[in-house]
């Protein structure tokens, strides 16, 4: 009963959606109130419905009703409450589901939403928002179908992919969605302000925030991803310039892209044309990942199945929104009435630079990922394209971005003074190549361009810091004047500098793994193995049971000048269920380092291993989390809402100031 | 500054940084994509030793051979013809014999593969899309059954 009121709110909320993409489109052209006043109630509606849907194949799930499929396929009622929670988005049709719940939460967010946007444009967003359900709603309706049942119901479902069923599942994807599906109220508003002719700074107020949710999240999701990918696949990497992490990582460098430029058009009335093509953009690149992740074009865990119809009908969604997209660009861009030039050497030009290093750097993660797949559609010939290509390519222009940041912090709005920002940083480049040397020394040195990447690292972290202190620091000054003046500064300007320094945080610990050290060997009990500053050795090793699966541990010990610091224990799992087994590596933290301990196979050698030092592993994901930090620090800038009380009297110049860098910030 | 001298340099600047990039993306496809065979593929092809391939195919029943410290052996096979491939490092948790398997690394000069990574599947329902072309070539492919739970 449960599963057919899931599955019919799914069809109401279709319904609804139709009603929310025609009705208050209709009413912006007739400037009618009431029509586009039906607009939210939809949103709301239509989200109520997804929810209720959501809500009753979670129940499924929970309960084990092995009477629907998608249960039975992905389920098992041995499986923790946790992983049979989190499997309903571990298959294809959960997690279109799990996409059109986030699709409609931000249409009912802009809703309720107050004061966020002025009325027709905000009419035309959610009718284009409402636009983009209409489209998941038939697709899940129509192909599908997560609440189709079976005749014949088996008494055990199938269970779920062991790599997925980990705490990993109950957090990267809907982060992830988040962030993807955040960018389709942005694409939302780039289509109304097309539809409707105008954009100007208002519209740019009005979505940066949705940017920023979208940008924090995203940032998240994939920080998390790649954190999972590290531990549970047990190679060791983080990032392997897969085609499917790419497809989350191209929105998250246009949507880096659009956050600076917005920030251009709030500021500066300029770059209109370009911001709205990059919300077109951001989007389509979030769409295209959807279409390569989940049609079968890929071979991924992500690709749950293979069903050519699918792939087929997600296509054709794909082709629509980025083709009408551009289409509406192409047709009403030139309307648009364009904004003035500005001063090359300014916070707006280095902004303009950051945009175009961006964009360039997508344009070749682009190319990397959609060439091999034009390839073979060309000549037949596969190719496979890895992180050399993206060495070569994308990490000189990241490199390029990097060192212009601290800059692009330091120059002023309209016309900046180079060689006064220079003299400015000089005190902050002095310390990042102390503080970098220093590091390489005790390293007794390393590869040269680790040795840049750390400088870089460094630069923009102490940049992100010195943005706080050079503008609450005087000389002479209290430390509690100091604290009440960077208290004082403006969110936004908290935002640019911690999203900056957590930006600087992760390129160090990206950097640093140039220094870490891996062993391959066979080892018996008692037989210590050094790696790096450590010793590890096998202690023990057992078997045991565990809910619905059996885990063969190898417990290690850490050991440093003799003494033992940590306990670790490797495991390989065998899932009888689906007669599959994983590795589970050992991670032991020390510091802000890893000992990482994968299992091989027990031979006649000894229990083969692969050990790992990684030194300072933690911050690449320390610096992402910090980064989307600043991102909501950003969001929680008042200013940002229109129409919004202002708090006291105006502080003139300083507040002008400071929104501004928010935007340079959120890498 | 005019405003034309300011469009031209903004223009110009954007043309630089494509045309940089434009030349790091051909730079980099001369010399860092890796191409795929399946082991008919490789014979036929007459492929030059030192070159970095990826080959797929399956896992010849009773090739595996492990040796000393991590040290593996073995053939990929798509019923044509085979190719010996040595490895060391830990295996994927779904290597099997008799289940699809690409291989990254340099062909040798006595035509054994030297490889450096070693990929299965992530999940034994679904054998690796380049695989299974590589099969159907050769007409040994047996479809989506290969192991594990039938789908209903």
């Amino acid at each position: 009963m449960i599963v057919e009121i899931g599955h019919y709110a799914l069809v109401l909320a279709l319904a609804l959606s139709v009603i929310q993409t025609v009705l208050p489109f209709w009413g912006a052209r007739a400037r009618d109130a009431s029509l586009m006043g039906i607009g939210p109630v939809a949103a709301v509606g239509v989200f109520i419905c997804v929810a209720i849907a959501f809500g009753a194949l979670t129940w499924a799930y929970v309960t084990s009703d092995f009477t629907v499929r998608n249960v039975v396929e992905n389920s098992h009622s041995l499986k923790p409450l946790l992983f049979r929670i989190t499997g309903l988005w571990g298959n294809h049709e959960g997690s279109m589901l799990l996409w059109v719940l986030v699709v409609a939460l931000f249409g009912a967010l802009l809703a309720v939403a107050r004061n966020m946007a002025p009325g027709v444009l905000r009419a035309d967003a959610l009718a284009v928002q409402g636009l983009i359900s209409v489209a998941f709603l038939t697709f899940i309706i129509s192909v599908s179908n997560p609440f189709a049942r079976l005749v014949a119901p088996p008494a055990e479902g199938q269970d779920l992919n062991p790599i997925l069923q980990d705490i990993g599942l109950a957090i990267h994807p809907p982060l992830l969605y988040i962030g993807y599906v955040g960018f389709s109220l942005v694409f939302a508003f780039a289509a109304a302000a097309l539809i409707g002719g105008r954009i100007d700074a208002i519209w740019a107020r009005a979505v940066r925030p949705w940017c920023l949710i979208a940008w924090a999240f995203l940032t998240l999701g994939i920080a998390m991803g790649s954190y999972w990918a590290y531990y549970e696949l047990g190679w060791g990497g983080f990032w392997f310039w897969d085609p499917v992490e790419n497809a989350s990582f191209m929105p998250w460098l246009s949507g880096t892209a659009l956050l600076h430029s917005i920030l251009v058009m709030e500021k500066r009335d300029a770059l209109k044309v370009w911001t709205i093509l990059l919300a077109i953009l951001t989007f389509s690149l979030s769409l295209l990942g959807a279409f390569l992740v989940r049609s079968g074009v890929l071979t991924s865990v992500h690709a749950f199945a293979t069903d050519p119809g699918r792939g087929l009908f997600i296509l054709a969604i794909l082709v629509f929104f980025i083709g009408g997209g551009f289409a509406l660009f192409a047709w009403r861009a030139p309307l648009l009435k364009t904004g003035g030039l500005f001063a090359p050497v300014s916070r707006e030009g280095a902004l303009v630079v950051n945009n175009l290093l961006l964009a360039t750097a997508c344009a070749t993660v682009f190319i990397g990922t959609l060439y091999p797949l034009a390839l073979e559609g060309l000549t037949g010939d596969k190719i496979s394209v890895g992180p050399p290509f993206y060495d070569a390519t994308f990490v000189p222009l990241a490199m390029a971005l990097l060192l212009l940041i601290p800059f692009g912090q330091a120059l002023a709005w309209k016309r900046g003074d180079l060689a006064g920002a220079v003299s400015r940083l000089l005190f902050v480049m002095g310390l990042s190549i102390v503080a970098c040397l220093a590091i390489v020394f005790m390293q007794h040195g390393g590869p040269v361009l680790a040795v840049i990447g750390l400088w870089l690292g460094i630069f923009v972290f102490v940049g992100g810091v010195n943005e706080i202190l050079s503008r609450s620091w005087k000389r002479g000054a209290s430390l509690s004047v100091v604290l009440r003046r960077a208290a004082g500064l403006p969110r936004s300007a908290w935002g640019a500098a911690v999203a900056h320094a957590g930006v600087g945080v992760c390129v160090i610990g990206l950097a640093a793994q140039a220094w870490s050290i891996e062993t391959l060997a066979s080892v018996r009990p008692g037989q210590p193995l050094a790696v790096g500053p450590y010793e590890v050795v096998l202690t023990d090793s057992f078997s045991r049971q565990v809910a619905n699966y059996r885990e063969d541990v190898a417990r290690f010990h850490v050991l440093q000048g003799g003494a033992i610091i940590r306990t670790v224990d490797a495991s390989k799992r065998f899932f009888p269920a689906r007669n599959t087994s994983t590795t589970e590596a050992g991670i032991s933290t020390i510091g802000l380092g890893q000992v990482y301990v994968a299992l091989g196979d027990a031979g006649e050698h000894g229990l083969g291993v692969r050990l790992y030092w990684k030194p300072w592993v933690l911050l690449i994901w320390i610096g992402a989390v910090i980064a989307a930090i600043g991102g909501a620090l950003s969001f929680s800038d008042r200013r940002l809402r229109v129409g919004a009380p202002t708090r006291g009297r105006r502080k003139q110049p300083a507040a002008k100031d400071a929104t501004a860098m928010a935007t340079v910030a959120a890498q | 500054m005019t405003r034309k001298k300011r469009r031209l340099l903004l223009i110009g600047s954007a043309v630089a940084v494509l045309g940089v990039a434009l030349g790091l993306v051909l730079f980099a496809m001369r010399d860092t994509i890796v191409f795929f065979y399946g082991p008919t593929e490789l014979a036929q092809k007459n492929i030059q030793p030192g070159a970095r391939l990826r080959i797929g195919g399956l896992v010849k029943e009773g090739s595996v051979e492990r040796l000393a410290s991590q040290q593996v052996r073995f053939a990929i096979t798509d019923s044509t013809s085979d190719v010996r491939v040595s490895y060391a490092g830990l295996l994927p948790d779904l290597f099997r014999e008799g289940q699809g398997v690409v291989a990254e690394g340099v062909l040798q000069p006595d035509r054994t593969f030297l490889a450096d990574k070693v990929l299965a599947k992530h999940d034994e329902r679904y054998m690796p899309r380049e695989v299974a072309d590589a099969l159907k070539k050769q007409g040994v492919w047996q479809g989506e059954e290969t192991a594990g739970a039938a789908r209903p």
